[in-house]
This record gives C-alpha cells, sequence and structure tokens, in this order.
C-alpha cells in the first residue's frame, strides 16, 4: 500500500481547553511483528469523564495498541504515562492495579462457575473466597451500571449481552478510572447496542475515562466525544470534542475519510465499505422467483450440544441468483445452521431438498457432489489445514477424486500445476503454491477459501462470517466476489452478524432468534427497524 | 465358596485393598490436580517410581519411615520440576515429555538400584503401624482397615481437605480457571504458568510419597519397574472423578481390591494363576472406561500450553 | 510435533534456501543426538563408570563386529515394524501407545501357532499365514481403543497403554496356561526349530525379516505421501475439525488407522519369533514399543530418515547388550539414553521453531 503523505497530526479544532492532566496518555508508542508494523509512533491522551473512540479498519492497530495498556504485549519503542509519569505495564496485573479495565472482543469469562466467582477471580490462592464483600462491590457496581444479574447464575448460561455487562464489571472491579471497551458491539442486537451507549456515557458521567475501539463510523459519532482515527499503525486524525458537537454525521463521515484517504478518488470504495449503511444503495436487483426454489428448508432441528445453541425450527426457501443473508447475535443457532446445511451435522427433524430432491441424509462429500459448498468462518480452524501448502488446502475437499487422484494414487504435479492457476486467477499473494498455509494474511487465506468454494460445479454456497476480521479492501473483494456469484445464477446464503453487511447485499434478510429463524424480511426500506425487532424474539415484524 | 467368606479371607483382602489402594489414591488425587489446571501428567508414573526408590533409600539409610515418606515427596516433586519447566514455562508437547520421563525414571531408577543395591537386595524392617483405638478392635474390618501406616489416614483426609480446597478457596478457582479459559486467568491478574507449575509440582509430590508407599509398606524394598502401571491407573481415576476428590477414593478402593485379590484368594487356599489375577485390575479399568466412556469430563484447556496473547 | 511440510518463505537464491535447509535439518537432528549422549556420559560418570568406554564398546560391538553387526540388523525388523506402525498412527494424530502389548500378544499367537502348522503345510505357507493370523489378532487388540475413541472422544493414550498392560498379562497367560511346552521345565511355547524359521540371507545370520520390514516401511511412506488414504490420515492428524469439514469420515479413519498401527507392530512381534526366537519364554517382554517413539520424532516421520535412525539405535540396543556383561553397565542405561533424546528432540525443535519466528520478523 502506498504511504500517502498524512493529513497534518493537527486535530480538527484542537485543544478545547481542558486543563487536566490526561489520565493516561501513549507517547510515540512502536510495536513490530514479524512482516508488520502494527502501530508506529502513536501519541494519544486519554481524559477522564471523556469517551474517547480510536475508530479504524481492520488491521490498523488498534487492537495491539490496547493489548499493550492492558499488560498484554509491551511496546518496542515509546512510553506509557499513567497521570503524567511514565510506567511500565509488565502484565494484566500490573494494567488492573493501575486502574486500566479493559473488554476484550472475545468474552473473557470461565464459563463453568458463576458470575460472582468469575468477578472474584484474582485474588492469591491462599486466601479464603469471601462472597460478602464481593457481593457489595457488585451491587455497586450494577447500580453504577444500571444492569441487573443474578451473581450466582452460571456464566455459560447467561446471554452475550448480560456476559459482556459482567465483562465490564470485572474490568471496573478494582477501580474506575480507565474502560477500555475493544469492538464492544459486534455480539450485540441494535437494542444492545443502544443499552452499552447509555451504560458508557453513564460511567463517563461519573468520571471514567472510556476508550472504544471500533471500525464503525456511526457508533463512533454516536458515543464518542472525542475521535482519533487510526490507518495502518498510525493515527492520521483527531476529531476534537468540540469540533465534533458541532458536526452532522454526515460531515464527521466526510472528515474521518478524507483523514484516512486523503481526498483521491481511488480509495472512495474502501471508504463507502467503511462507512457501509446509508451510502450504499441497497440491492436493486429483482430475483426471478418464478421457477421452483434451487434449495428448500423446512423444520430443521438439531441435537443439543454442551455449550452451543441447538436448531429448533428453520425454514426458508432460496431461489437461483439470490443472496439470502441470516443475521442475528451470535450463539443463535447459526453454528448449527451452517453446520447441516454443509452436511457436517445430521439434522434430528426437517427436510432439506435440492432442485426437488430430498437431500436430508446427504452427509458432506455427497452434498459437495450435488453443488454445496461451505466457506466457513473458523478459517484455520476447521477450513484448512495450516500447515499443509497451499496447493494441498486447495484440493483438500477432494482427497481420493478424479483428476488429482487415479486409483487411491496422488498426482502432485497436476495438484501443484492447479494450485498455480488458482493463485493467478484469484490474486492470491504467496511465495509459492508450496508454502506453508499459515504463512498467509487473513485476507489471503479467505482468497483460497474463497477459490476452494466458488469452483465451476458450485451451485448453493454457504458464507459464514466471510468479512470477519478482513481489512477494507479484502472485505470489499469478498462482497465483490459474492455478489458476482449471485449474478452467475449461484443461489447463496450469508451468515454473519454484521447487520450493515447483510444490509448491502441481501435480497432478503431472516434472523436467526434462539435457533429458530423467526422471520424474513424483504431488504427494502424499513427493512433496519424490522430485523431489529426481530433479534429481540419479537415475533413477524 | 465358603472360603471366600472366611474371616481370613476377607481381612487379608480388604487390609491388601487398603494397602494396593492407597498409592493409587495419592497418584489420582495428585493427577487430579494437575488435570483441574489444564496438565495431561503422563509422566506421573515415572514420579512415583522416582519417589519410591528415594523414599526406600532414605529410609534404608536413615531407619524413619517418616524421613522417607518426606524424601519420596520431594523426589516426586523433582521430577515435577522437569515437567514444570519443560512444559509450562516452555510449552513443549506434554505428551512427549510425559512419556520421556516415565522412561528416564525407569531407567534411572533401575540403574541407580542396581549399582547401589542389586548384590544385596535389601529389605526395610515392618512399617510402623498407627492402630485406630477402638476402631481397630472391630472384627474382621478393625483390622483390615484401621490398623495402617499413618500415610492411610492422612491420604483419606487429604480427600476431605481437597474438596474442602476446591469449593472455599481461590485454590479450586484458579485451578478451574487454569483449565478451562486460561485466557481468563490471565486477564484477571494471575499467572497462568504460575498456577499450574504449582499445581504439578503439588501432583509430584503426591506422586512420590505414593511411590514411596509402595516401596517402604508395600512390598518393604525396592524393585525396578514396581509400580507397574499404578501411575497410569491415577490418571484413569483422575479422569472419571470429573474434579470430585470422593470419586478418587471410590476407585482406588474398587482398583485396590481387584489388585489384592491375588493374595487374598492365596490366603483362603483358592488357586487362580497370578497371572490371570494381574489382568484384572487392567481388566477393570477397560470395563469402567467402556461402560463410562461418555461420561468422563476433561477440561477444555487440558494438555494445551498457554501463551498470552495467542488467539 | 511438526510434520514434515514442504518448503518454507524465504529470501535468497532457491540453491542457498535449500542449503540452509539442509543444514538446519542437520543440526536438528544431530544436536539431540549428541545432547543426550553426552548427557547421559555424565549419569554414567556419576555412577562411577567410564562413558568414552562404554559408547567405544557399544559402537565396536554394534557396528564394527562382524557377529554384532549381524545381530544390528537382525535386531532391526522388529524395530522397523514398530516404527512403521507408529509412522501411521502419529502422522493420524493418534498415540498408540500399546505396542508392547500388540506386540506380544502376535508373538505368542505366532509362538503357538507355527509349531502347530509346521507339521501340516510347508514352510512358506506356516510363516505366511503366523504373519498374517498374528497381524489380525494384534489389530484385533486395538479395537477397544479406537472404537473409544471414535465413538467417545476418550483419549487413547490411556486405552491403548491400559490395553497393554493387559496384552501383556494376558501373553502370559497364553504361554503359562494355553501354550504351554509340556517338555520344558522353564515355562514357554513349543519351539519352532531352526530350519522351519524365516530363512536367512545368504551366509549371515540376519533373517529374511529384515527385507520384508525395511519393505513395508518403505510401503508406508509411499503410503503416506503419494496416496489419498495417506493424506486423509495426515488431515485427521493435523486438524480434525478440518477433516469433518472436508467430508472425511473420521470415525472410520481412527478405527483404520489403529487397526494399521497396531497390526504392523504386531507383525513386528510375529517376525521377532519367526526370524529369532522360534519360542516366548514366559515373562519376555522386551518392551520396544515406547523405545521407538523418539526414532520416529526425530525421523519427522519420514520413512527412509527412519530406517537411519533405527540402524543407529539398533547398534546401540545390541552393544548395548552386550557391554551389560562386559563393561558393567545394565541395559536399564538405554531406557535413560531414549528419555533424554526425547528431551532433547522436543527442546531442539521449540529452539528452533523460536529461531524462524524471529527470521519472519
Amino acid at each position: 500500500m502506498n504511504e500517502r503523505e498524512a493529513p497534518s497530526l493537527a486535530t480538527h479544532g484542537d485543544r478545547d481547553g481542558s486543563t487536566t492532566a490526561p489520565v493516561a496518555a501513549v507517547r510515540s508508542v512502536t510495536k513490530r511483528y514479524p512482516g508488520v508494523i502494527a502501530n508506529d509512533g502513536i501519541s494519544l491522551e486519554f481524559r477522564s469523564g471523556e469517551i474517547h473512540v480510536l475508530l479504524g479498519e481492520n488491521g490498523a492497530g488498534k487492537s495491539t495498541l490496547i493489548g499493550i495498556l492492558a499488560g498484554m504485549q509491551q511496546p518496542d519503542e515509546g512510553d506509557i504515562l499513567i497521570a503524567g509519569q511514565p510506567v511500565k505495564i509488565a502484565s494484566p496485573r500490573a494494567s488492573l492495579e493501575l486502574g486500566i479495565g479493559t473488554v476484550f472482543q472475545h468474552v473473557l469469562l470461565v464459563p463453568s462457575i458463576t458470575v460472582i466467582e468469575n468477578l472474584m477471580l484474582g485474588g492469591r490462592w491462599w486466601q479464603l473466597l469471601t462472597r460478602e464483600p464481593a457481593l457489595k462491590r457488585f451491587r455497586e457496581l450494577s447500580a453504577l451500571l444500571g444492569v441487573e444479574i443474578d451473581p450466582d447464575a452460571l456464566v455459560g448460561r447467561l446471554s452475550l449481552g448480560e456476559q459482556q455487562q459482567v465483562e465490564i464489571m470485572r474490568a471496573l472491579w478494582r477501580g474506575e478510572k480507565v474502560l477500555i471497551l475493544d469492538e464492544p458491539t459486534s455480539m450485540l442486537t441494535p437494542q444492545g447496542v443502544h443499552d452499552l451507549g447509555n451504560v458508557m456515557k453513564r460511567l463517563r458521567d461519573k468520571g471514567v475515562a472510556v476508550i472504544l475501539i471500533t471500525h464503525k463510523l456511526m457508533e463512533a459519532y454516536e458515543f464518542g466525544d472525542r475521535i482519533s482515527v487510526l490507518r495502518l499503525g498510525r493515527v492520521v486524525g483527531q476529531i476534537s470534542p468540540t469540533t465534533l458537537a458541532g458536526m452532522s454525521e454526515a460531515e464527521t463521515t466526510d472528515t474521518v475519510i478524507r483523514m484516512m484517504f486523503g481526498t483521491g478518488a481511488e480509495h472512495a470504495r474502501d471508504a463507502e465499505a467503511l462507512v457501509g449503511r446509508g451510502r450504499q444503495a441497497h440491492r436493486s436487483r429483482a430475483v426471478d422467483r418464478s421457477g421452483l426454489p434451487r434449495f428448500s428448508v423446512r423444520g430443521l432441528q438439531t441435537a443439543a450440544t454442551r455449550g452451543e445453541c441447538p436448531l429448533r425450527d428453520v425454514g426458508f426457501d432460496l431461489w437461483p441468483g439470490e443472496i439470502i443473508g441470516i443475521a442475528g447475535v451470535d450463539g443463535n443457532g447459526q453454528k448449527h445452521l451452517a453446520d447441516v446445511l454443509a452436511g457436517q451435522r445430521t439434522a434430528i427433524a426437517g427436510r432439506i431438498e435440492l432442485a426437488g430432491h430430498e437431500i436430508t441424509r446427504d452427509r458432506v462429500p455427497e452434498r459437495r457432489k450435488h453443488g454445496i459448498r461451505y466457506v466457513t468462518d473458523e478459517r484455520l480452524g476447521e477450513g484448512t489445514v495450516g500447515a499443509f501448502s497451499v496447493a494441498t488446502n486447495l484440493v483438500l475437499k477432494e482427497i481420493g477424486a478424479d483428476p488429482y487422484w487415479r486409483r487411491g494414487l496422488s498426482d502432485w504435479p497436476l495438484i501443484h500445476e492447479h494450485a498455480r492457476e488458482q493463485i493467478r486467477r484469484n490474486d492470491i499473494r504467496t511465495p509459492s503454491e508450496r508454502t506453508m498455509l499459515s504463512n498467509l494474511s487473513g485476507g489471503n487465506i479467505q482468497k483460497v477459501l474463497l477459490a476452494r468454494e466458488l469452483d465451476a460445479e458450485a451451485s448453493v454456497v454457504v458464507f459464514n462470517k466471510p468479512t470477519y476480521g478482513l481489512d477494507l479492501q479484502n472485505t470489499r473483494l469478498a462482497h465483490e466476489r459474492i455478489l458476482a456469484s449471485a449474478e452467475r445464477g449461484l443461489a447463496i446464503i450469508v451468515i454473519s452478524t454484521d447487520l450493515d453487511e447483510l444490509l448491502e447485499i441481501s435480497d432478503r434478510i431472516g434472523v436467526m432468534f434462539q435457533g429458530r429463524l423467526v422471520g424474513i424480511v424483504e431488504n427494502s426500506a424499513d427493512v433496519e427497524r424490522r430485523v431489529g425487532l426481530l433479534m429481540t424474539g419479537a415475533e413477524a415484524a | 465358596m465358603e472360603a471366600l467368606l472366611t474371616e481370613a479371607f476377607l481381612t487379608s483382602l480388604l487390609f491388601g485393598a487398603v494397602t494396593a489402594g492407597v498409592p493409587l489414591l495419592l497418584a489420582g488425587l495428585g493427577e487430579q490436580i494437575s488435570e483441574k489446571a489444564g496438565v495431561l501428567n503422563i509422566g506421573i508414573e515415572g514420579m512415583m517410581l522416582f519417589g519410591a526408590y528415594a523414599g526406600f533409600v532414605a529410609t534404608f539409610y536413615s531407619d524413619s519411615f517418616t524421613l522417607g515418606f518426606l524424601i519420596g515427596g520431594l523426589g516426586g516433586m523433582l521430577v515435577a520440576a522437569i515437567v514444570a519447566v519443560l512444559c509450562i514455562r516452555f510449552g513443549l508437547n506434554q505428551i512427549v515429555i510425559g512419556i520421556a520421563v516415565t522412561i528416564g525414571m525407569e531407567g534411572l531408577t533401575a540403574l541407580l538400584h542396581f549399582f547401589q543395591f542389586s548384590k544385596t537386595y535389601p529389605r526395610l524392617s515392618q512399617a510402623p503401624v498407627l492402630e485406630l483405638p477402638g476402631l481397630s478392635q472391630i472384627p474382621v474390618i478393625g483390622r483390615a482397615l484401621f490398623s495402617h501406616n499413618p500415610v492411610v489416614y492422612l491420604g483419606v483426609i487429604m480427600v476431605v481437605g481437597l474438596t474442602w480446597l476446591f469449593r472455599a478457596s481461590f485454590v479450586g478457582l484458579n485451578l478451574e480457571a487454569a483449565g478451562s479459559k486460561p485466557a481468563a486467568l490471565d486477564a484477571a491478574g494471575v499467572s497462568v504458568t504460575r498456577t499450574r507449575a504449582v499445581a504439578v509440582l503439588a501432583t509430584g509430590f503426591m506422586a512420590g510419597v505414593g511411590g514411596a508407599y509402595m516401596a517402604n509398606v508395600g512390598a518393604g524394598l525396592f524393585v525396578p519397574f514396581m509400580t507397574g502401571g499404578a501411575g497410569f491407573i491415577g490418571i484413569v481415576l483422575a479422569m472419571l472423578a470429573r474434579g470430585r476428590p470422593v470419586w478418587v477414593l471410590l476407585g482406588a478402593a474398587l482398583f485396590g481390591i481387584s489388585l489384592a485379590m491375588t493374595t487374598a484368594l492365596q490366603v483362603a487356599g483358592i488357586n487362580i494363576p497370578t497371572d490371570v489375577v494381574q489382568m484384572l485390575p487392567f481388566a477393570m479399568v477397560m470395563l469402567v472406561l467402556v461402560v463410562f466412556a461418555r461420561h468422563s469430563v476433561l477440561p477444555p484447556a487440558l494438555g494445551l500450553p498457554y501463551v498470552r496473547g495467542d488467539r | 510435533m511438526s510434520v514434515e511440510t514442504e518448503a518454507e518463505v524465504g529470501g535468497g537464491s532457491v540453491s542457498g534456501q535449500v542449503a540452509k535447509e539442509i543444514q538446519a535439518a542437520t543440526v536438528r537432528v544431530l544436536v539431540p543426538v549428541l545432547l543426550a549422549l553426552v548427557m547421559g556420559g555424565i549419569v554414567l560418570l556419576l555412577l562411577g563408570k567410564d562413558p568414552l568406554a562404554y559408547y567405544g564398546y557399544v559402537v565396536k560391538r554394534g557396528l564394527f563386529s562382524w557377529g554384532g553387526l549381524q545381530e544390528t540388523f537382525t535386531r532391526m525388523a522388529p524395530l522397523l515394524l514398530i516404527a512403521a506402525g507408529l509412522i501411521v498412527a502419529f502422522r493420524a494424530g493418534i498415540w498408540n501407545l500399546g505396542g508392547d502389548g500388540q506386540f506380544l500378544l502376535a508373538a505368542v499367537i505366532t509362538a503357538a501357532l507355527g509349531p502347530a502348522l509346521i507339521g501340516l503345510l510347508p514352510r512358506a505357507l506356516t510363516l505366511i499365514a503366523c504373519m498374517i493370523v498374528s497381524t489380525l489378532v494384534a489389530a484385533a487388540w486395538s479395537l477397544v481403543p479406537a472404537i473409544l475413541k471414535a465413538r467417545y472422544g476418550v483419549n487413547e493414550i490411556i486405552t491403548s497403554l491400559m490395553m497393554s498392560f493387559l496384552g501383556t498379562s494376558f501373553a502370559n497367560v497364553l504361554v503359562k496356561l494355553f501354550f504351554r511346552d509340556p517338555g520344558t521345565t522353564v515355562p514357554q511355547t513349543r519351539n519352532l526349530p531352526v530350519e522351519d524359521r524365516l530363512p536367512r540371507i545368504f551366509d549371515t545370520t540376519i533373517h529374511s525379516g529384515v527385507l520384508i520390514a525395511l519393505a513395508v516401511v518403505i510401503l508406508v511412506h509411499l503410503m503416506m505421501t503419494r496416496t489419498a488414504f495417506g493424506l486423509k490420515l495426515q488431515v485427521v492428524g493435523a486438524n480434525p475439525g478440518a477433516a469433518v469439514h472436508a467430508g472425511l469420515n473420521v470415525g472410520w479413519l481412527t478405527i483404520a488407522t489403529f487397526a494399521l498401527s497396531a497390526g504392523l507392530i504386531g507383525l513386528g512381534g510375529s517376525v521377532e519369533i519367526l526370524g529369532v526366537w522360534g519360542t516366548v519364554r514366559a515373562d519376555w517382554n522386551p518392551a520396544f514399543g515406547l523405545l521407538v517413539v523418539p526414532l520416529v520424532f526425530l525421523a519427522r516421520f519420514n520413512g527412509y530418515a527412519v530406517i537411519g535412525f533405527t540402524l543407529f539405535f539398533s547398534a546401540l540396543m545390541i552393544g548395548g547388550e552386550s557391554a551389560a556383561r562386559r563393561v558393567g553397565v545394565p541395559q536399564h542405561y538405554v531406557l535413560v539414553l531414549v528419555a533424554l533424546l526425547l528431551i532433547f528432540l522436543a527442546l531442539v525443535e521449540y529452539l528452533d521453531h523460536l529461531r524462524r519466528r524471529r527470521l519472519k520478523a
């Protein structure tokens, strides 16, 4: 990526006249990883009584900075200052003792113990568990946050929103100076996001310095007092409270885009991906539903497994060329749905039909033969074998099949030739087809998956969180490929927790709630409100 | 058949069951602590063996059984320290190191014993017995259950102690977190490495005492490879006990009975070949595993080294 | 432990890259071996023995004496077959630690069947029948752990170890009670006369079982690297989640792997009886099962490399057996060496992994 001279770091509308020293600050912090500079000379100040948003795409370096403040990593260069004094945050314990509480993107609670036990975690091992002081603090924080949770409930049984509230309590447990929230809204319903916003504002009003990490411009505008924009490891601009207060959302959007991408038009499309909803027109293609549905599902049910939400009742029809988006908060059965559609999990009840044929009992190999493809969300966990070469991964689902295997014997030259072709055609950035797959970047691993799944015989494709963790460019590329596949006549299911993404590419949107597909709505004018309602469990929006 | 119900047989069986079961109990409890914390301690057999040899040597030269148990425990802990450094500090594969430790201690103790005692094969005098007042007078079970070396009673007390410890103190909480979701423990500011290391060291100590018991009390001498799978049975007990020490006790009792069968049958005058009876405990283990397969619960982070910041 | 992967990223010319890789590979192999020998030597010193004398004697006897060299090659037969069995299992991510039980049971079955059949069938058929039946018996012995793992996810380390203890006792029972030769004082099976055992190679005392073992190891290697079945096993071993995702029948593959692995190890037991002993004495247990583990890891599961390592380990064992009598260092020392080898292997792997990570930066 070319290094464009970033707009001067001078903020838009500078000092707001506040005289208090920042409660925390980072000064010229740099952190390098193999092959990438995650943080490049970042200097920022965090003030009490202010919600400071760090806004940037995936890969901009936000999580690394937070990791440093939370004591998980050490900076290679630069200082951390607490109340003006340089400190070393050598471990999570040190971070907590300095009054910095961090809520990470993935829930860091032990599911097999209760809420109060999770909150008490951190005591020295020779101490006895004393409930009363902990309960007292729990009640304090519950009042502060305005939430109500049973302290003796097993964390594994709570909803994701409640778990997040417990996480916030845990972060504030030892003192409320700084609260860092790393992408907290990805797991929440629109209502949940709204509630979280209220919690943040209450904390801010009580004097806590709140740091909010997000890649969603809308959130930054709605919740932030101050916005710092990050790109490629650097701070490319900042909007101070006074300035922000006087700007509309559109103006803020323009300013942020200019800070990130300058005024060049070539980045306009990346910019649109950042902004998402509101800028992009909804899909206006009409889907031809005159014939038989290509893919038909009725009454799907799966067996309950420990810690996962099973399917209770899922049904929908899908026509060729159509994209159906499956929305919903994580943990409402999406994983089981993807598994069942792909053939990795058997349904205990229900029916799946492909172009009129029943395929409910078919497992993965048979479904693949029928043209069903699955781009999984767990790219390294199940989609690929990190220790194998790119070439091997590209034929991973066809082991034993013609033409790469004849009578059980491998034709490695042919496999490598096929790989080179795929690498060329899909612009996969890799030194060679023999490179170990885990050496590739996340975006390129996704390209491998897409290359493998979107082959000539694909007819129905299931995408699970297709752009999770990808930067803007790769996100855009993935969306383009999905749309192109629909143009070619494939029937597509996109499961995602990112509602903006679904609004952008789906023809219809269904919502998963507690294992049921509770409603399917057309992607038209009123869609967001209706989907939001469905996500809370209200029937028929 | 009546031969089986004689006092002699029953006393012999129960007494033998306790003697055979105590090392299993200690190994099982120890392994349970490790497994709770997320460490699959395959090397426990090696820890028991080294504890057996160390304890034997200590008692042989000092005439003190108490010292023997102490040194045995420390010996087991020493081996555990090696596992802690390699697997927990460096994150080496726990299974490979466990196999190495087991084979290594088998070889090392056999080697040491060869150079020290192979000419003489000395025996120890009878280990001290603590007869519980009153209880030891009860016919049959009195002599079988309540006239044992103090370590036996300590073992049972440990079951109660650990149960309480797991429930009422941070020990239990930290172990649970280290085994289920170490990242949560780390974020709470507690060192996962230290928690796991302490767990492994505790396991080593208990295994060492168990081994010393086998040598000093059970047999009265050290024979190379004498643990004969006791450590592995301890692992099975821990696997099936689902985190409750009292289940380890029950399992150890069960296997103790099967191990004591040979001698007891001989006492009763029934002559079943030793080898057949020797199959009994392992056959029982397999049977129990087959029947209870779906109920064995292991902590999610078992066997996986924890690296901060690893996503 | 890491599986042998294809060539990796790096700057510089291709030949420079290859040279660097070869150098790294040599270091990765030599350093653990040397460290183990040195550390073991220190142990010997502490016990009052001269390590150089010991090692010198071992090498002289195992490799440089004609009698010893023949024994070394002969000893390779069971070790190679066990190695083949372990390669299959470990590549598939399955810890088959029940080798001793599988080995012994197969040996006992062979020892019982051989003398029984030799009166009825020509030698070649007897030998083949013994090998096949024993292989099947050993494979069957792995069924319970295999099904427990495939169906219920029960950790196979424990189950295979328990079956090993069970198998060893059971083999003893068979020898002492069922297959006992009434004509001998020491309990053992009926002896298979030397002329009815596996034929020798030319004029040596090396039996053709060694050739069988070599062929099997190479076949296993080719199977793992050039067939669909081998690749499927590797997928299961490297990432079980991906195996399910790719549509592989993980349960069936688990059972097949276990059966193949146990069968190969059992073949090792059978060949050892048919080639060397002709009989199984009560309480006989060479316990090769775990000793081969570090060799397989050292070789990174490569069949050709394993042959080389087995040769040297075999020499060590033969030399060591003799040294027990002559130099006064019991064979237990080999166990210590094996343990040290495993530990240093793991350490060197770890350091190598760290070095690669730093190189990428």
